[in-house]
């Protein structure tokens, strides 16, 4: 009897309608991880039989043979490497050039900032093809060096150069200035006292820039050809029979192994990574 | 008198400042240089010639390329067809479904950092893993979303052979991929807005539909426009997740400008063509942030 039920008790049927149908919403969001690990383990034959998210029998056969098709292994430590350089790298030379627009005062620092801005805007697409004759040009074609160097001095960089900017500006200024009279350089100034100071934004730049090399997939496409220096977001498109078809099973096994360990560290730190995509408010 | 550095007495502390700033500056600078201004001033060049796997060398045609484009070519005129209504398909859902679960997630209950944090998920997730999961989902017949739809007695299509079916398929996933970044930064927006708002318009009142309409509405107009910005623009960046769904077809069906470039560019080589594309795909960019930031100035 409605008329019987409290306010209280209102409410709560309330909040258990709304959970359920963010329950329902949810679906699209969850199950095609839960499918994709299941699929990965059925055979060929049983991938696209009757739906069942627990396959008859688990072929764990499935994760060898991902391993002998080509240089998974290989392929995995790859884009770990550089995913790490390219954050690195990011780290330094953004804090760096974010540091010096947020408290060095020099002519054109706002025009500096505002061509910086602007190439935020432009697709990777526009300037891709030039790029590819320099990347050729300097000899570096089918090395990992374009997918570190144009991450780095590309949009990724510029977004962590004006985070670290935002964050400097909001840092009080009389602990470096009490570190300039004890006698330290810009540089021990910036190293000693301005970056410790700032772990939150370096965290946010380095869980984006990681993210985005690990997902890098334009620029492996077009300047890597040998197997062994694939990344995996380009391993993964690479399961495919003589004809091109997918070898569904092999590619789910690897693809579940290449989501899941991101996905575990997601779960861990979801907090401090959606924090870091609200930060940088520009992506995708 | 000027302020000198002990260090270097020729220079004034302003000077030695300014040049410590262009040191901590020069290599984003100097990537920034070689990787973007040089390669844009580079594709505005490219565009001007004839440059093709054939011909291996380049020779000035003026606006030739821009000419084919424009009238000559077929194909151009559905590509930018495709890309206005994948734009136009994914812009205004992804928007509504963020605010919509922005809403939904903006207050305290149990279970709202579960949501949060599952709504989110797909973003993290490489573009790549996410379009080869979705495109196993939705194969013909014997696909998991077919298969559903015929337990219910619906005949679903085959949704990444048919043309006008590829087009929802490619714009939904992708929407369900990047939804949680807009619904995160609407969830911060509202939860900016003070609380005496609200219990002030309940005061008087107000009924929910009236706070959102009259009151969190207005408050969220920054930050809408801020997510159209980002999302339009993003939209016509898309290329991993077509690539791997769809690429670019039935017929051309989900073929859009990024894609477009990449395949006259790299897969057919003809530089001088794909570079006018990659010059029409910066005009039209740069003419949407134009017009989204002057929006803006008159709104403030």
């Amino acid at each position: 009897m409605i008329g019987s039920l409290t306010q209280r008790q209102l409410r709560a049927v309330k909040q258990i309608c709304w959970t359920l149908a963010l329950c329902v919403v949810a679906i699209p969001f969850v199950f095609p991880f839960l499918w994709m690990i299941s699929s990965g383990l059925k055979g060929p034959s049983e991938i696209f039989g009757q739906p069942s998210l627990i396959p008859t029998s688990f072929r764990w056969n499935n994760y060898l043979e991902v391993f002998n098709y080509q240089p998974f292994a290989r392929q995995y430590f790859n884009s770990l490497y550089i995913a790490v350089t390219v954050t690195l790298l990011t780290l330094f030379i953004s804090s760096l050039a974010g540091y010096a627009l947020a408290r060095l005062r020099f002519a054109g620092a706002a025009l500096v900032a505002l061509f910086l801005v602007s190439a935020l805007m432009v697709p990777e697409e526009v300037t891709i093809i030039p790029n590819f004759f320099l990347i050729r040009w300097l000899g570096l074609s089918d090395t990992h060096w374009p997918l570190i160097l144009l991450p780095v001095f590309g949009s990724q960089g510029i977004v962590g150069t004006f985070l670290m900017r935002q964050y400097f500006l909001a840092l009080p200024k009389e602990l470096e200035d009490a570190g300039k009279m004890d006698g330290l350089s810009r540089f021990g100034v910036w190293w000693r006292i301005a970056l410790p100071m700032s772990r939150p934004a370096l965290a946010a730049v380095a869980i984006i820039t990681f993210l985005n090399s690990w997902n890098l997939f334009l620029e492996p496409l077009i300047f890597i050809s040998s197997l062994e220096k694939f990344t995996l977001p380009l391993a993964l498109s690479n399961f495919t029979d003589p004809y091109g078809s997918p070898l569904w099973h092999l590619q789910l096994a690897a693809t579940t192994l290449a989501v899941l360990p991101i996905l575990m560290v997601y779960l861990i730190a979801q907090r401090q990574i959606i924090e870091s995509f609200a930060l940088s408010g520009v992506k995708g | 008198m000027t302020a000198r550095d002990e260090r270097a007495p020729w220079l004034t502390l302003k000077m030695r400042e300014a040049m410590e700033a262009w040191l901590f500056i020069s290599p984003t600078l100097a990537g920034f240089l070689i990787f973007f201004v040089g390669p844009l001033c580079a594709v505005v060049w490219y565009s001007l010639t004839e440059w093709n796997l054939l011909s291996q060398q380049s020779v000035f045609v003026g606006l030739d390329n821009y000419d084919d484009a424009l009238f000559h070519n077929l194909d151009f005129w559905q590509v930018v067809r495709n890309s206005i209504v994948f734009a136009i398909g994914l812009v205004p859902l992804n928007m509504a479904l963020a605010l919509a679960l922005a809403l939904a997630l903006s207050r305290r209950f149990a279970g709202v950092v579960f949501f949060r944090t599952v709504f989110f998920a797909p973003v993290v997730t490489s573009a790549v893993a996410w379009a080869i999961v979705w495109k196993f989902l939705l194969q013909g017949e014997a696909g998991f979303v077919n298969q559903m739809l015929a337990g219910i007695g619906i005949h679903g299509p085959n949704w990444l052979r048919e043309p006008d079916w590829a087009m929802v398929a490619v714009i939904v996933t992708r929407v369900i991929k990047m939804v949680g970044l807009n619904m995160i930064l609407y969830i911060a927006a509202l939860q900016a807005i003070p609380r005496d708002y609200e219990a002030a318009a309940r005061l008087e009142g107000a009924s929910n539909w009236q706070i959102f309409r009259m009151i969190t509405w207005p408050l969220l107009g920054p930050t809408t426009l801020v997510i159209m910005v980002i999302t339009t623009i993003g939209s016509f960046k898309v290329f991993d997740h077509i690539y791997l769904m769809t690429g670019g077809g039935p017929e051309n069906g989900t073929l859009v400008l990024a894609f477009y470039i990449y395949q006259q560019g790299f897969q057919f080589f003809d530089v001088g063509y794909a570079s006018a594309l990659a010059m029409i795909m910066f005009v039209i960019v740069m003419g949407l942030t134009v017009v989204q930031l002057a929006l803006r100035r008159r709104d403030t």
